[in-house]
């Protein structure tokens, strides 16, 4: 024990491990009063070692220039190949469903708010990182979905419209986005080159910078605190030890809180992973057990589930009005990720949480959740003409909940009194 | 707590229902059992006589397919390799691409994965699905896969067979397929078991410590 020590004081008296320790661990004072929305923060980072973990493994067998091939070998040649595989590729849609819930509870609680913007704009930036992950790692199987999946996204590319610009007409605009679209795929059509590049790009590039994203958000959240179901600041009630009187230790109180937390996670994700791996053709799509085949387009191109609202938007415009349709939908689908950035501003609500918020915010809310579950749904079918319209609607009061509605649907409601301390307990 | 597993519950429905798929009211529904050996060898049997001529199994080794269905290598070796000499080797044929597109008008698609891409039930209902047809260039067309290049190579299996006996042989054949698109499917189901009572086991202790540390806590 005493060399132990020794060791600690001798570490510590060159690097703040101690200290580290205390402010982000035994001395980080969380409210007391965390419910369920809370566990999908700590399960994001779950997910994120999974997918780090497993995608590693994988890198030691996969091989970007025969894509389809070296998938099929680690599902069957390779040993516990298959495990590994299937925990990367539902770990992807597992990472996006436990984010999402995250984000909701940010909705619910307001913990985007003041003093939290950074840490929503740090975890915007990890949920915009991760869309390029997903789309960049669906391509590499380099099955037929992959292909026109990645066919259509690219493509977008050459939909920006240039040509606002003045001195740049049709012409100019059409030569640009052509040039654009040649530099991403790295070839003049989809190839192995895309899929080398796209590698890269999976493996390295954007992990490291999810990584240090992951990093800063915890870091801006620990300067200032949790935020908590009651929306209550624990900091303003401390005692005379400076302790928050409603904070309790991150460990050993909320480490021992989040590990049944995990484990009944991993109990779902096992389920998935043994007994519905494909998700019915949601997390793995049928026409990708057919390689790339740029002469066969499947019946209808759709993307992964997550990317479902989005594409949806991007379906939606039907207005060639000053710009082309296309570009409209461009528009809509960076404008929807875009707005969300810009949420802590956006959300001038006198009070945090739902709790004491009046009606008006409740049911706004509520048809924001079912709006986003619809639009996605909407976004992996065929968008034929009432699916389109409903998109149409979807996408319209998407919009209007972060322009109009909480900015200004504070006034036309009455809220509850915010108590002074959190309520409830555990 | 009582809220906490309902709400844990409940956050799992949505993705159980899209996950249990099921199967499609359009096609028949595939007599599938991937534990029932015998239907398998008899689908392996099948599958190398009628399909292999035209139809690889690219991704399925040889030997593999042995092990898994209970079939010794020299068996194996004897009576469904045609095509090399190694168990090792993957189930290909020696069909040329380009004449068998210039024969069929499409080349015939490698069928490893064809369970998956299609469905057993698919899959089931074309094999049966052959109907004659004087406008086709082989005399015959199909129910599922209207105008298909594919000649009905099992007509005369069907002749030979009363209806159930050809159903049957057709759904060992589709049976084969389904283990061949994924033969770990049994074994990824058998673990599966394992896992979860582990993961509930350890949900027991993980619990009451947390119950233990929060008592105090108010």
């Amino acid at each position: 024990m005493r060399v132990v020590n020794g060791l600690i004081d001798w570490v510590d008296a060159r690097l703040p491990v101690v200290n580290t320790y205390k402010k982000h661990m035994s001395e980080y004072y969380a409210p007391k009063n965390f419910n369920f929305w809370y566990y999908f923060g700590v399960l994001s980072m779950v997910v994120l070692v999974n997918q780090l973990l497993t995608g590693i493994w994988l890198t030691m067998f996969f091989s970007p220039s025969q894509g389809f091939e070296s998938v099929e070998y680690i599902m069957r040649d390779v040993q516990w190949g298959w495990l590994i595989r299937y925990m990367h590729a539902v770990g992807a849609s597992a990472f996006f469903a436990v984010v999402y819930i995250h984000m909701f509870r940010g909705l619910l609680y307001g913990s985007y708010k003041p003093p939290r913007e950074l840490v929503w704009i740090f975890g915007m930036l990890i949920y915009v990182a991760l869309m390029a992950e997903g789309f960049l790692g669906y391509v590499l199987p380099w099955g037929n979905m992959s292909y026109w999946g990645a066919q259509v996204i690219i493509s977008l590319a050459g939909a920006i419209p240039f040509d606002v610009i003045p001195f740049i007409d049709a012409n100019d605009a059409k030569e640009i986005g052509e040039a654009l679209t040649t530099w991403v795929r790295g070839d003049y059509l989809l190839s192995t080159a895309t899929v080398n590049k796209f590698f890269a790009l999976h493996v390295v590039a954007i992990p490291l910078v999810l990584v240090a994203l992951v990093f800063l958000h915890i870091l801006a959240l620990h300067e200032v605190g949790s935020n908590n179901p009651d929306g209550v600041e624990i900091k303003k009630n401390k005692d005379e030890n400076g302790i928050p009187k409603d904070g309790i230790p991150f460990h050993p109180y909320y480490t021992v809180k989040d590990l049944p937390g995990v484990i009944i996670f991993m109990m779902v994700f096992a389920v998935v992973i043994f007994y519905f791996p494909t998700g019915g053709g949601y997390l793995i799509e049928k026409p990708n057990f057919a390689p790339a085949d740029p002469l066969k387009t499947p019946d209808h191109i759709a993307p992964v589930w997550y990317y479902g609202p989005y594409y949806a938007m991007l379906r939606a415009t039907t207005i060639d009005w000053f710009i082309s349709s296309k570009a409209w939908g461009l528009i809509a689908m960076g404008g929807a990720i875009a707005i969300l950035f810009l949420l802590p501003w956006l959300d001038r609500h006198p009070v945090k949480s739902i709790r004491y918020k009046g009606l008006v915010s409740k049911i706004t809310l509520a048809l924001f959740v079912v709006d986003f579950l619809i639009l996605g749904y909407l976004g992996t079918q065929p968008a034929t003409g009432l699916a389109k319209t409903v998109a149409q609607i979807g996408t319209v009061y998407y919009f209007l909940f972060f322009i109009v509605i909480l900015p200004f649907g504070h006034r036309f409601e009455k809220s509850k009194p915010v108590p002074e301390r959190v309520t409830g307990g555990h | 707590m009582k809220k906490f597993f309902a709400a844990i519950l409940f956050s799992c429905l949505p993705v159980l229902a899209v996950a249990a798929g099921g199967h499609d009211a359009e096609y028949e529904k595939a007599p599938v059992n991937l534990q029932d050996k015998v239907s398998l060898q008899n689908g392996a049997k099948l599958f190398v006589n009628y399909c292999m001529g035209c139809h690889s199994l690219e991704y399925l080794r040889y030997g593999r397919m042995g092990e898994d269905l209970g079939i010794p290598d020299e068996l194996v070796l004897k009576y469904m390799n045609f095509t090399s000499d190694k168990i090792g080797d993957r189930m290909q044929n020696a069909m040329d691409k380009d004449d068998a597109k210039k024969w069929f008008g499409t080349a015939p698609p490698d069928l490893t994965l064809e369970a998956r891409l299609q469905s057993p039930d698919w899959l089931y209902s074309y094999l049966i699905g052959f109907y004659e047809d004087e406008s086709r260039p082989f005399g015959y067309n199909n129910k599922v896969f209207p105008n298909v290049g594919m000649p009905h190579v099992m007509a005369g299996m069907q002749e030979a067979l009363d209806e159930e006996e050809f159903k049957a042989a057709m759904g060992d054949i589709t049976n084969f397929l389904t283990y061949a698109a994924e033969p770990i499917a049994p074994t990824r189901e058998r673990i599966g078991v394992y896992v979860l009572v582990f993961l509930a086991i350890l949900l027991v202790p993980a619990y009451l410590l947390k119950k233990e540390y929060w008592k105090d806590v108010h």
